[in-house]
């Protein structure tokens, strides 16, 4: 089997041309991918050394190594190219771009070109943001708040803003065009209770990009006219009211969380299926879930506003509605847990992230209920306490998600696989790592450390301490699988079209797949996770 | 899942809805110059609406597409009523120059 | 599956894409698309109407009073304009619908002619405001009533908005230029004239937009007395 395998690979979308042409103006959704996992892989480099800086400076009480100046530009710059150059494009871009047409059964995106274009707007932004960080950097938090961003701040405001601007477009073409083909594009017998998690998953998270972005991007914009013309939208000297930018802005920002944590879910099941050889418990309360996830994330902004003078009642709406997105984020959580009870559970590395996330989200998730307290709130608002909750999500969730996502599939990408003990070394470090860096967080922002400060009381060093240790092992967890894995593209044993015994369609095309996905269009006939018994008895065995 | 059956609409029909366009246009003006309180914005946005709707409904080809296209439109409103609403809930609920 | 790697993307552009199918499925996801986008648009516009409705709430009289100093007479004649242009495009898409290439032409010219002269007129009105110093900005007055700080409050959200909109028109304008050029050359047929139809699609979101900007910015302040504002 594997040597037909093998003869088939002289023919896929790698070896389809050399030549940089054939990577800089290729329409197949794959290069596409790897053209995003080059750029975020690289902003994802330049984001993580910008938080080296930030907790150097915070092994010691003093603000001893950067002034504070400096340091308002370093955690800002960390926040703004993680969320919008990093994690809002991660999954989607491309674990999304590569696999959504191939799971689905079609050739390519509905609107290839589109994506093409989604790519450049994406690197016109980037670099925008790169070069507002060597003109001088910007201070204004990731949050752009105002007055501060659009009047008194004196850091290059107006090129992040327009970087920023112009890469949520790429946003918004990338999930227009997922849309379009998931209605458009699947393949006969491929009914919507036939998709994989993972489409429904892309599916809700386009639904925000589209519904939300443009409602960022005006916002961006307008502070952005704001600072130019001096004139007083968001600025309460000319008569305006800041409170109104944190409207919009959060009207797409919270949404935005759920841009990066919803692909992150929609793998989990891909994964926890096939590794525990099972149907996914209650698919259609899991794929529902993804979609209210997305609709209900729409409605509770305000809780980021408990202490910015937001009326009491709004709150208390905002309050009551947060609660409520605990209900399908925990539905997804118990019917993973219903997955694996009595699976045939294996431990392969993209199960390792699988278990991490799943405590890590239950954490990240659980955290959240007490922000969206109001009187809890008011307490640890803007301490390190928020800071935790959200790299629970994020970088617990949605880079767990992430890098268990580029295992589960680099077979399928590149058809070899990666070395399992480096690979669950480095998996291991990342979980280890990663509750030493951020579970301090949690008691000190609790004991009432507030965030963005460069200087704090002695009391608090022994965390601060633990946390940058932890940050250093979690550094080393992320830096290994880039030498694995760009090791096994040469070395790596020849993965075959179905390593892990999947039955996705992705699973069904060779490895790398052909430039077309597909040597003739599939024809579904069954659900997914169909794990026959028979199977299941025999891997059992 | 066809928005292809081409559906033609009859000449007459853009001319009847060309035609209200107008006439609503005019109306809403005329009405702006006589003193209503409050209902002065409430009667300007619901011609508005209306010819918003009609526009939709024939020279966008809303009525005879598929149900999926009527289902974009309503959830683009939609999510634009959530904007507005639960924006102005905190302005109404609470003591901001109003 | 080999002769779909050529692709079969040169030639009238009608031409089926590779990735698809059939040309139904080709023109639903076009359809699709162009929905989706303008949803996009809904959306970033939303952004505007809720600072207008926001403010106009918190600065009622200022906002009154900045209104009544736009020409309605002007935005009447701009808005009869744009709903003719809405009404010519119409009729672009049906003559492409029943074959009647020359028709598409046509009424493809009048729409532009249409669309710059709502902008002409747009010229004009904003060359007022310079002239009256209503831009906001150092050099900004108002003595017409209300609190100069929030009349400048209004024309800031007059001129976001017009001329966010004011853009989508050129944009929409310079599209038409190739429409027409392609439609000159016979290229759309009852079969294939999606671009048309997508365009229209745009070009009367950018009426609808319009068609609550109208009231909203020029309505406000009609039953004031004629002398209350300067002209
Ligand atoms: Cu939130």
């Amino acid at each position: 089997m594997s040597t037909a395998i093998e003869s088939k690979e002289t023919r896929n979308y790698l070896n389809a041309g050399y030549d940089l042409k054939s990577w800089l103006l290729t329409l197949d959704h794959k290069r596409i991918g790897l053209l995003y996992l080059f750029s975020i892989s690289f902003f994802f480099l330049l984001g993580g050394l910008f938080a080296v800086g930030i907790r150097l400076e915070l092994l010691t009480p003093p603000g001893d190594l950067f002034q504070s100046e400096t340091y308002n530009k370093l955690f800002t710059m960390h926040g703004i190219i993680m969320v919008f150059f990093f994690l809002i494009p991660s999954i989607p871009a491309v674990i999304g771009n590569f696999l959504i047409p191939i799971m689905i059964g079609a050739r390519d995106l509905a609107f290839p070109r589109l994506n093409l274009l989604s790519w450049y707007v994406f690197m016109v932004g980037g670099t925008l943001a790169i070069s507002a960080a060597l003109m001088g950097g910007i201070d204004t938090g990731w949050t752009f708040y105002t007055p501060y961003s659009s009047t008194y701040s004196n850091s290059n405001v107006m090129v992040t803003a327009v970087g920023v601007f112009i890469t949520g477009f790429s946003s918004i073409l990338t999930g227009l065009n997922f849309l379009v083909s998931i209605h458009r594009m699947r393949a006969p017998g491929m009914t919507w209770f036939r998709l994989p998690l993972f489409i429904w998953a892309h599916y809700a998270t386009s639904l925000i990009m589209v519904l939300g972005t443009p409602v960022v991007a005006v916002t961006i914009l307008l502070v952005g006219v704001e600072r130019m013309f001096r004139i007083g939208i968001f600025d309460p000297a000319l008569g305006g009211d800041p409170v109104l930018f944190q409207h919009l802005f959060w009207f797409y920002s919270h949404p935005a969380v759920y841009i990066m944590i919803l692909p992150a879910l929609g793998v989990m099941s891909e994964i926890i299926s096939t590794f525990t050889r099972r149907e996914v418990f209650g698919y259609k309360f899991v794929a529902f879930s993804s979609v209210a996830i997305a609709v209900l994330g729409f409605l509770v902004w305000g809780h980021h506003m408990f202490v910015s003078s937001q009326s009491v009642y709004a709150s208390l709406v905002f309050s009551i509605i947060t609660y409520l997105v605990g209900v399908p984020s925990a539905i997804k959580v118990f019917n993973w847990l219903a997955t694996i009870y009595k699976g045939s559970v294996s431990f392969g590395t993209p199960m390792i992230y699988a278990f991490g996330f799943i405590g890590l989200f239950t954490v990240g998730g659980l955290t959240g209920l007490f922000l969206a307290a109001m009187g809890l709130d008011v307490h640890v608002h803007d301490t390190y306490f928020v800071v935790a909750h959200f790299h629970y999500i994020m970088v617990g969730g949605a880079i767990m998600g992430y890098l268990g996502a580029i295992h589960f599939w680099w077979p399928k990408m590149f058809g070899r696989m990666y070395p399992e003990v480096p690979a669950k070394t480095a998996a291991w470090l990342v979980f280890v790592g990663f509750n030493f860096t951020f579970f301090p967080q949690f008691l000190l922002g609790y004991l009432g450390m507030p965030r963005r400060y460069h200087q704090y009381p002695e009391e608090f060093q022994i965390f601060n301490v633990m946390s940058s240790i932890g940050a250093s092992v979690l550094a080393l967890g992320y830096a290994l699988p880039v030498f694995y894995l760009v090791w096994s593209l040469k070395k790596g044993e020849i993965a075959g079209a179905n390593p892990w015994g999947g039955t996705g369609l992705e699973w069904k095309t060779p490895s790398p797949p052909p430039t077309e996905n597909f040597e003739e269009t599939p024809v579904v006939t069954e659900p997914a996770y169909s794990y026959h018994k028979e199977e299941f008895e025999l891997v059992k065995s | 899942m066809s928005d292809t059956t081409h559906h033609v609409v009859p000449v007459r029909v853009y001319l009847l809805v060309f035609a209200s366009l107008l006439v609503l246009t005019y109306l809403t003006v005329a009405i702006s110059y006589v003193d209503l309180g409050v209902f002065n914005a409430l009667v300007a946005m619901a011609i508005a609406v209306t010819k918003a709707m009609a526009v939709i409904l024939w020279f966008m080809h809303v009525k005879y597409s598929t149900r999926l296209t009527k289902l974009c439109v309503g959830g683009g409103f939609l999510w634009l009523m959530f904007l507005f609403a639960l924006t102005m809930m905190d302005y109404i609920s609470r003591n901001w120059k109003f | 599956m080999s002769s779909h790697s050529a692709h079969a993307t040169a030639g009238h552009p009608a031409a089926l894409l590779h990735q698809f199918d059939t040309a139904d499925q080709q023109k639903d996801a076009s359809t699709l698309g162009m929905w989706l986008f303008l949803i996009t648009e809904i959306m970033f516009f939303g952004g505007l109407f809720i600072a207008y409705i926001v403010y106009r709430n918190a600065y009622f009289d200022s906002f009154v009073a900045a209104s009544h100093t736009l020409n309605i007479p002007l935005g009447t004649f701009n808005t009869t304009v744009l709903i003719c242009s809405s009404l010519t495009m119409a009729m672009a898409v049906h003559s492409a619908q029943v074959g009647n290439r020359s028709r598409i032409v046509l009424f493809l010219v009048l729409t532009l002619i249409l669309g710059a002269a709502f902008l002409g007129v747009k010229v004009i009105e904003y060359a007022d405001k310079f002239e009256h110093h209503h831009v906001p900005g150092p050099s900004f007055q108002f003595t017409e009533g209300g609190n100069p700080k929030n009349a400048e409050l209004f024309f800031s959200l007059y001129f976001g908005m017009t001329g966010l909109h004011a853009l989508h028109m050129i944009i929409g304008a310079g599209i038409l230029l190739v429409l027409i050029f392609n439609a000159s050359k016979g290229w759309y047929t009852p079969e294939y004239y999606t671009p048309v139809e997508m365009f229209g699609l745009y070009w009367h979101f950018v009426d609808i937009v319009w068609i609550f900007l109208f009231p909203l910015l020029y309505l406000l302040g009609g039953h004031l007395p004629p002398g209350s504002g300067g002209h």
